[in-house]
């Protein structure tokens, strides 16, 4: 089922005017807006079921430890883990990588062992690393892209070693737009056995997600930008890797028995959960997946990947724009373009003036930026509510933008 | 006058298209990098000091429109000048930039006010400022190749101190 703009009636931020002109909100990849059904279900929370989870003997704990749990197998029904028992809540993507980096990593990983990256991975997906190398005297490996703007698959191979213990990659490109072919690469990084860890932020708001059928060993997402609040993500874990390791944070909530001088921890997933949880954006969480699965996720990649086919058209119109990314039907809702003779800030505030909302910068990717030869890019971002009319808009726009700042850089 | 053209006046258009003291400084004083680590922007700035006075000042770097022509802007106005009237110089650029009122001897400088409407932006404008700033405090301590500032964390204190002064 297509999706059609009455879906923008979902979304009240829509409303509002900036500069004096409907908001023309092109930066989902940076975080997504808020469906009036999550907004209902958080509000709907506070009033009725609020309290702290896991530990009052009332009525409203009890509540809303059901309402926490049931997000929880929610995360996993969406992305079709096996059990909600491997589903921990971290804050965000960024969260879920260093849980890895430091309840796996810290004893998984030793001097001289490697760990596989590819140049397009967000900083979220690097940094994590760059610290436990340096902890413990590991090695990172970078894949470079392929002339066709892809990872290029053959460099993955030829990257992996007898050592290799971790490929970390992207499933969809914050950048280039670009659906890795995980399942692939799964292959890849097993064939050598190594573990597989798939950043699914730019990938759970836009496509159907299996765990499962990726071959994925473990998987992180950012609520924030499946239209839940910001604050809450999820971390999945294969089960018996996510049963052997010891906790991230220490505290309430994750313990068993607590004695002055030592303590024991908490079965899966609790033992990651130290301290109070966010409750309330678990509950909003919740009702963003279900918003997804009404909305349809197939149809939200169609719609995607259809509107970024007719932004790369548009744009590729308009005199000094240069487009990044491949062409292809692996290429969802992300338009990352430069604009010749004008900073990418300076493009984005003359279209802020304008009411269009766009990122410009180095998008937490500086390694990428580099491979690409730039130092930073403008990205135009879609989701359920955006038009073609907004891609219009945004075409004509970059040609007076151009004209304006004609001369300058 | 449109929102975009109150803010790129057609000086500071000017300025980004030809900046003025762009370039190093052999000797120099002082040289000072300064970071803008959301967006990736830098900038060095070197100064040469004598007798109380910025005697030259240039900057090289890369950045936005509005990074180049403040950084143009602000080395054309401290030419000259004593350091005292340097430093109090940055105080009312940034009390200006971020909407707390422009003090006449800002001069030229005051085509840059527009900035302050745009929120997202203010960092662009303090980059050199913030660069100035320290350079000035490692020539008085006698440091000629002054540690990196990030103009994040020093924009977000001033914007702090901003609103501290507004209510208080
Ligand atoms: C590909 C990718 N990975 C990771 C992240 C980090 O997400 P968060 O900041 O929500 O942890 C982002 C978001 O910016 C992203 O686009």
């Amino acid at each position: 089922m297509a999706i059609t703009a009455e879906r923008r009636d979902d979304f009240p931020i829509l409303r509002r005017r900036v500069h004096d002109a409907p908001l023309v909100y092109l930066d989902s990849a940076a975080s997504a807006q808020k469906p009036e059904r999550v907004l209902a279900a958080v509000d709907d929370f506070y009033r009725q079921h609020y309290a702290n989870v896991h530990r009052g003997a009332h009525t409203l704990s009890a509540e809303a430890t059901d309402a926490y749990e049931a997000a929880r197998t929610r995360v996993a029904r969406f992305i079709n883990a096996p059990d909600a028992r491997s589903v921990v809540f971290v804050r965000n993507a960024t969260e879920g990588i260093n849980l890895v980096a430091h309840a796996w990593g810290r004893r998984a990983i030793g001097p001289g062992d490697e760990i596989v990256l590819t140049v397009a991975e967000h900083h979220a997906n690097l940094v994590p690393w760059h610290l436990l190398a340096a902890e413990r005297g590991a090695v990172i490996r970078g894949v470079p892209l392929g002339s066709d703007q892809r990872v290029d698959l053959d460099a993955l191979k030829g990257a992996m070693s007898p050592r290799t213990k971790l490929v970390a990659t992207f499933h969809v490109s914050n950048v280039l737009g670009v659906l890795n072919p995980i399942a692939e690469i799964a292959g890849i990084a097993h064939e050598a056995g190594a573990l597989l860890l798939v950043d699914g932020a730019q990938a759970v708001p836009h496509l159907p997600v299996d765990v499962q059928a990726l071959g994925a060993d473990m998987y992180a997402f950012s609520g924030h930008k499946v239209g839940a609040p910001s604050g809450i993500g999820a971390l999945w874990v294969r089960e018996d890797l996510l049963a052997t390791w010891p906790p991230f944070l220490g505290g309430g909530e994750m313990i068993r028995t607590v004695a002055i001088d030592r303590s024991t921890y908490a079965d899966i997933p609790m033992r990651f959960e130290a301290g109070t949880p966010a409750i309330a954006e678990a509950v909003g969480l919740h009702a963003a997946l279900d918003y997804l699965d009404e909305v349809g996720m197939q149809a939200i990649w169609d719609h995607d990947r259809a509107l970024a086919r007719y932004a790369i058209e548009r744009l590729r119109r308009v005199d000094g724009v240069t487009l990044y990314g491949p062409e292809g039907d692996d290429r969802g809702g992300i338009v990352t373009f430069n604009l010749d003779g004008v900073h990418p800030h300076d493009v984005a505030s003359a279209l802020d003036v304008r009411g269009v909302a766009i990122r410009a910068g180095h998008h937490c990717a500086q390694p990428l930026m580099g491979a690409l030869g730039v130092r930073s890019t403008a990205r135009a971002s879609f989701w359920i509510h955006t038009t073609t009319d907004e891609i219009d808009l945004l075409a004509d726009a970059l040609g007076e933008v151009r004209t304006f700042f004609a001369g300058v850089a | 006058m449109g929102f975009l053209e109150q803010v790129y006046r057609d000086a500071v258009l000017e300025h980004a298209r030809s900046p003025r003291n762009r370039g190093t400084l052999d000797p120099y004083t002082v040289r000072q990098e300064g970071i803008n680590p959301s967006c990736g922007d830098e900038l060095v700035l070197y100064l040469r000091l004598q007798d109380g006075l910025v005697d030259d000042a240039r900057f090289e770097g890369h950045g936005c429109a509005i990074s180049q022509a403040s950084a143009s802007m602000m080395t054309q106005a401290i030419k000259g000048r004593t350091v005292d009237e340097a430093e109090a110089l940055i105080g009312h650029f940034k009390a200006m930039i971020h909407g707390k009122g422009v003090d006449p001897s800002l001069g030229d400088l005051q085509v840059l006010e527009g900035i302050s409407k745009l929120h997202a932006r203010v960092k662009c404008a303090t980059l050199s400022w913030v660069a100035l700033d320290a350079a000035l405090g490692a020539a008085a301590a006698g440091t000629a190749e002054a540690p990196q500032v990030d103009v994040d964390a020093v924009d977000a204190v001033d914007a702090v101190d901003a609103i501290d002064a507004a209510s208080g």
